[in-house]
């Protein structure tokens, strides 16, 4: 049961990166999974090949990622802001497709583990004896979604970030810096992402197809409403344990599609999520 | 620049602008139908690029003018092969009547998949038809009877009326012929009141709607029709390759087709042609390149000295002998065709036309797109 919460927080995550992007630029990234996998390998050289501490190294990847978010933005994506969706659909997958390539050949295509502090190590709680790993994975996720909820709800910052969401050219009158806001935001996804990576690496194994993980994700953003922080966790957890249970319950080959078997019943009975907002476009 | 003076309303139905236009085309044709005396050590690949056509066209279709994005047409194609080498081999149906079943049953699941997709805007659809691809992915890995799972299942060679087209120049010609009707049967559903109201949607949803154009009907109508001829370019594809297997199908054939239409130029029917072409022949080139790249940049570091130059050749060996790095040439490819000629091969080739026939005249601007600012759909 736990192993199916700490995966679902996975997803919820990197849904959270959907999210984010989702929240500020009206765009989806397609390339979320493959800056997860960018981040569990940034981590896993740092530690593995350069033999800094766990912690330094986690710091460092996600700040590393982080700035590449950035750069990608003040870039790349910038040119594209206001063009049609496809555009920047496209783009993403153009992108994560180059990072892929990119990952396989710095790093080649062997499976590696990342050794962590939790390792091998458990707690009993109530009876239940829960394995570390899985323990970071549960806290790290509810810490960062309770501290990026306050930070959209309560910030100024996160307030210009949804007002320049809403309308770019209002935003720029009321003297939104809306490009830094795009920047701003795609480094706190793609930092969301590394942490994703980092806290998944000692449970699922590096390799160059952890990008893959970025497609259930989307069934968790899309499950929660995309465009809602508590949405992206909850529909993560949901997804995770439907896997879990399905693994259980139903036939074999159940487990690998029930996620997305989900994500289009979900879009076919209640395309706006369980915490979405149904829009209208106005002409 | 010429002028076409009209004086009656059979110019305006005739499928070529004018004579000239007919004469190269029908040029066009003569050439195609002259190719596998011209290069046959090349006949297979020419036959991907025929196959490749439909399935730009199929794409085409949907994305580049019904503005639908789908990510998982390499589902479609999937069940179009498998279903015609289920019909041809286990049930023994005659070919032309087991490509038709495929197709029908392709346009079938594209209605499926379009009806519920209806509802849904913009980037939720390619999420639907992306997870739709990896469910249909794992349906063939399990479905042994049909698609006898991971093992894969051998194809034979087209037979029709008794006549087989064993070899690849027969087979370029079948080829040929089919992707010469889906281009003559589309264009002309695109100049008909269908094409018409799908380009309307891609536009404007709201404006169509308003002008009475009913989306669920046309979009569904969209789906199966594109549906169809992937369902067709997968019958040929199964013979194409000989050996179907799930894994063909994944996620990264559906990006391929999309970049086809991107590369090509979205909106137009020579795009698909063009970005099929592009994406066929990009690794027979870079299979080559992989084998010359390398000793030119050893000769030319060389320059430096002897030492300079063999320690690049090997450097640059090792880098293309990556198997992981034509996905990243391709994803590449993608990006640099967004942002810098986002009309794809065939807006390059219109520009290129229009500053010679307007020679000293041309101006840039013309081809400038508006600079648009995003605004929420969403009401918080």
């Amino acid at each position: 049961m736990l192993n199916g919460v700490a995966v679902g927080c996975i997803y919820g995550l990197v849904a959270l990166g959907f999210v984010l992007i989702y929240k500020a630029m009206e765009l989806v990234n397609f390339a979320q999974g493959e800056l997860m996998m960018l981040g569990a390998f940034t981590c896993y050289m740092l530690v593995v090949w350069y033999g800094f501490g766990y912690w330094v190294a986690f710091a460092a990847a996600v700040a590393a990622v982080g700035l590449f978010g950035a750069a990608l933005d003040a870039v790349v994506l910038r040119r594209v802001l206001g063009q049609p969706q496809f555009a920047v659909v496209m783009l993403t997958i153009g992108l994560g497709a180059i990072f892929r390539s990119f990952a396989s050949i710095t790093w080649g295509s062997e499976i590696y583990t990342l050794p962590t502090p939790f390792s091998a190590r458990t707690t009993r709680i109530g009876g239940i004896t829960v394995s570390h790993e899985y323990l970071s994975i549960i806290v790290g996720t509810i810490v960062l979604c309770a501290v990026l909820y306050a930070f959209f709800t309560y910030t100024k910052v996160g307030v210009a970030m949804q007002a320049a969401s809403q309308n770019q050219l209002a935003a720029y009158y009321m003297g939104i810096p809306v490009k830094l806001m795009g920047s701003l935001i795609w480094a706190i996804a793609a930092g969301v992402a590394a942490i994703a990576g980092v806290l998944l690496a000692p449970v699922s194994l590096v390799d160059t197809n952890l990008g893959f993980v970025g497609l259930k994700a989307f069934a968790a953003a899309v499950l929660g409403g995309f465009g809602s922080i508590p949405g992206a966790l909850v529909g993560g957890l949901t997804i995770g344990l439907i896997e879990l249970l399905s693994g259980t319950y139903l036939p074999q080959g159940f487990k690998d599609v029930a996620a997305y078997l989900v994500l289009l019943l979900v879009l076919a009975i209640r395309p706006q999520g369980m915490f979405g907002t149904a829009g209208r476009k106005k002409v | 620049m010429r002028f076409i003076f009209k004086t009656s309303y059979e110019q305006d139905l005739t499928l070529f602008g004018d004579s000239v236009q007919r004469n190269w085309y029908a040029a066009l044709l003569v050439g195609l139908l002259g190719l596998p005396w011209l290069f046959p050590a090349y006949l297979a690949d020419l036959n991907l690029v025929l196959i490749y056509g439909l399935c730009g066209l199929s794409l085409m279709v949907l994305a580049g003018y019904t503005g639908l994005v789908s990510l998982g047409h390499a589902a479609f194609l999937g069940i179009g092969a498998y279903a015609h080498v289920y019909f041809v081999q286990d049930v023994g149906l005659p070919w032309i009547v087991a490509v038709a079943l495929a197709t029908a049953l392709t346009a079938a699941a594209g209605v499926l998949v379009g009806s519920p997709a209806l509802r849904m805007t913009g980037v939720y659809l390619t999420i639907a038809t992306l997870a739709f691809a990896l469910v249909i992915q794992e349906v063939f890995t399990r479905w042994d009877r049909v698609t006898h799972g991971l093992k894969g299942r051998p194809v034979d060679k087209p037979v029709i009326f008794g006549v087989s087209f064993a070899t690849d120049a027969a087979f370029y010609f079948l080829c040929l012929g089919f992707l010469i009707g889906g281009l003559w049967l589309t264009r002309n559903l695109l100049r008909a009141p269908t094409g018409r109201a799908w380009v309307a949607i891609r536009d404007s949803e709201i404006a169509a709607q308003s002008m009475g154009v009913n989306l669920a009907v046309y979009k569904t109508m969209a789906f199966s029709y594109s549906a169809g001829l992937m369902g067709l370019a997968g019958a040929l594809f199964a013979h194409k390759i000989g050996f179907l297997a799930p894994d063909i199908f994944g996620v990264l054939f559906s990006i391929q087709f999309l970049l086809m239409v991107v590369v090509g130029g979205l909106g137009s029917l020579h795009g698909a042609v063009f970005g099929a072409v592009f994406v066929a022949l990009l690794p027979v080139v870079i299979s080559q390149a992989r084998d010359s790249v390398p000793a030119w940049i050893g000769a030319v570091v060389s320059v430096l000295g002897s030492g300079a130059g063999t320690a690049a050749f090997r450097t640059t060996d090792r880098l293309v002998k990556q198997p992981g790095l034509e996905p990243g040439i391709f994803g590449l490819i993608l990006v640099l065709f967004i942002l810098f000629e986002p009309l794809g091969i065939y807006g390059r080739w219109v520009k290129l036309k229009v500053y010679f026939s307007t020679f000293p005249l041309y101006k840039r601007a013309t081809f400038k797109r508006q600079r648009a600012y995003m605004r929420s759909e969403r009401l918080r």
